[in-house]
Order: structure tokens, then C-alpha cells, then sequence
């Protein structure tokens, strides 16, 4: 299987690589992970006083579609609200990326790390308890 | 010879469904099948029964492949319960297991970057403990307490220790060549 030129730009260039400190005003983390293929994903965002994602950061574990479709997201999020943000689907990322149909679920890896992001900044801001349990019931 | 499709691959191989089976057994009866229909034995048979001999046979294969893999057999095992694991679709683990398995993939990174080979091999005989503990474990959900939940979700970290598994063995064969 040959990996698509975007996958391999992101593989071989990834944006955003790293950690925001723990104790950074505004960041939320969210960590997923694929059994599939045992790929462990983690997307920091860093949203401002207006609620929009100014910055986010990825570590990932995982293929170079998993890697390409978390370093995707994060130049994606950026400049978003969060709920711009939950608007983004493992298809656009799927179709961005060329993945074939095996690495599907590296795109839905990366649309879930998204959400569990938004979800873990809206619990530490006490806002919209609704839409978080909403949130947890779409994945189980 | 009987064949007789609507077996599930337990049934097929004479196996009462559990996680824990008699191994030794598992195999004598595959084998039985396997001589009983090897294609050998059919050169007198018509196309048609031939074509069942061997639809039989690669049943019976894949019933075997299934079950004598402890993994595939618990997911098996699930799936007869009406239990799926969605390994493709659902990325929700615990934030505790995620951690572990990132400090793990770091680990391993750091060790091979380092090219200590006695690190990697202390993490692989860490990493067969926490294996057979939590393979341990999933006997006691699925043959006894038939908490099919909680199994699943048993067997998705093990996927997840398999992938451990894996890169410990590519850092050390990259480091041994």
C-alpha cells in the first residue's frame, strides 16, 4: 500500500508536535485510541478568552495515516470555535488525505480526539454538561 | 460425511464455548475433519460433493484459526453473545489506559533510541506479566462471571498490549541486525 503525497508531507513535516504545560490557561486534551491498530492519539487545543482554538498540539503513537490525520486536525481546529470544531467529520479528513478504506479508522481517530478535546475543555469550564454526555454516548 | 453449515466453529469443532478450551483437543478434531475431507480421499466423488468437501474443510479451517488464538477466540466468544468490539470505530479507552500506553510507546522510544537492549527486554517481560494478568482476567468475565461488557473491553486493551507487543519486538530485532 503507497501512502497518498499529503499523508506523506504530514508524516514527514508534522505540524504542531508536542505539549502545551499542564497548568496553560485554556488548554483541554483529549486521548483516544484505536484497537483496531493499538494507535494511542493526543490532541492538545489552547482556546482564548472568546472561545476559539488558537493553537493545538498532537502526539500520536500510530501509522503514517494516524499521524497525518492528527497533524491535519491541528492546523484544521486552529482559528475554529469549539463548536466549529466538532463540525469537522473523519470523511473530510479521510477524503484531504486519500486514505484508503484500511486506514479509515485513523481519520475517525483523529475527529474523535477533536471532540474528546472539546468535551474535556467544557468539563473544566463547567459549560454545556448536556452536550458533553451527548458526546460520550456517540462513542460507546 | 455430514456437513452441515449452520455450525457456529465451536459446534463445528465439538468445543463447549468458553474462553478457556482444551487446546490439545481443539486440534485432534480439526485434524480428524481435515483427513476426513483432505481431497485425496474425494477423487471418486462427483463436482458437487467434491465442492462441499471443500467448503467443509475451509470451514473447519477458519474454525480453527478463530478459536486456537486466545484473542480471536474471545472475540468469537463475544460476537456468539451478541457482543462487538467496533476495534474500527470506538476510540473511547479510559484517559488512565491512554496515559499508560503513551508512557509505554515512550518507553519503548526512548529505549531504542538508546539502544538498550536489556531496557527493551525488561519491558518485554513486564509487558507478558501485565498480558497474562489481564488474559487471567478475561477468563473470569467470560467463562464465569459472563460479564460480556466489561470482557470487551478487556480484549480492546489487549489489542492495544498485542501493539506493545509488536514495537518491542521490531526495536529489538532493528537493534540485534
Amino acid at each position: 500500500m503507497s501512502y497518498s503525497t499529503k499523508v506523506l508531507d504530514h508524516y514527514e513535516n508534522p505540524r504542531n508536535v508536542g505539549t502545551f504545560g499542564k497548568e496553560d490557561e485554556g488548554v483541554a486534551t483529549g486521548m483516544v485510541g484505536a484497537p483496531a491498530c493499538g494507535d494511542v492519539m493526543k490532541l492538545q487545543i489552547k482556546v482564548n478568552k472568546d472561545g476559539v482554538i488558537e493553537d493545538a498540539k498532537f502526539k500520536t503513537y500510530g501509522c503514517g495515516s494516524a499521524i497525518a490525520s492528527s497533524s491535519l486536525v491541528t492546523e484544521w481546529v486552529k482559528g475554529k470555535t469549539l463548536d466549529e470544531a466538532l463540525t469537522i467529520k473523519n470523511t473530510q479528513i479521510a477524503e484531504e488525505l486519500a486514505l484508503p478504506p484500511v486506514k479509515i479508522h485513523c481519520s475517525v481517530l483523529a475527529e474523535d480526539a477533536i471532540k474528546a478535546a472539546v468535551a474535556d475543555y467544557k468539563a473544566r469550564h463547567g459549560e454545556m454538561q448536556g452536550e458533553m454526555v451527548e458526546t460520550a454516548a456517540c462513542k460507546g | 460425511m455430514n456437513f452441515d453449515f449452520s455450525k457456529n466453529h465451536f459446534e463445528l469443532l465439538g468445543i463447549t464455548p468458553a474462553y478457556q478450551i482444551d487446546l490439545i483437543r481443539l486440534e485432534q478434531t480439526y485434524r480428524d475433519i481435515q483427513s476426513q475431507v483432505h481431497p485425496d480421499k474425494f477423487a471418486h466423488l462427483n463436482d458437487a460433493e467434491r465442492r462441499l468437501s471443500m467448503q467443509w474443510s475451509t470451514q473447519a479451517n477458519e474454525a480453527y484459526q478463530t478459536l486456537r488464538h486466545p484473542l480471536n477466540r474471545a472475540r468469537y466468544l463475544l460476537h456468539l453473545n451478541g457482543f462487538e468490539l467496533h476495534e474500527e470505530t470506538n476510540t473511547a479507552m479510559s484517559p488512565a489506559f491512554l496515559m499508560q500506553q503513551m508512557e509505554w510507546r515512550e518507553a519503548i522510544g526512548e529505549a531504542r533510541a538508546a539502544k538498550d537492549t536489556s531496557e527493551l527486554e525488561h519491558l518485554s517481560s513486564k509487558l507478558r506479566a501485565d498480558v497474562q494478568a489481564q488474559q487471567q482476567q478475561l477468563a473470569g468475565l467470560l467463562d464465569s462471571d459472563k460479564d460480556f461488557e466489561k470482557a470487551a473491553q478487556v480484549v480492546r486493551e489487549l489489542k492495544f498490549m498485542e501493539k506493545l507487543r509488536e514495537e518491542i519486538n521490531y526495536a529489538l530485532e532493528a537493534l540485534e541486525a
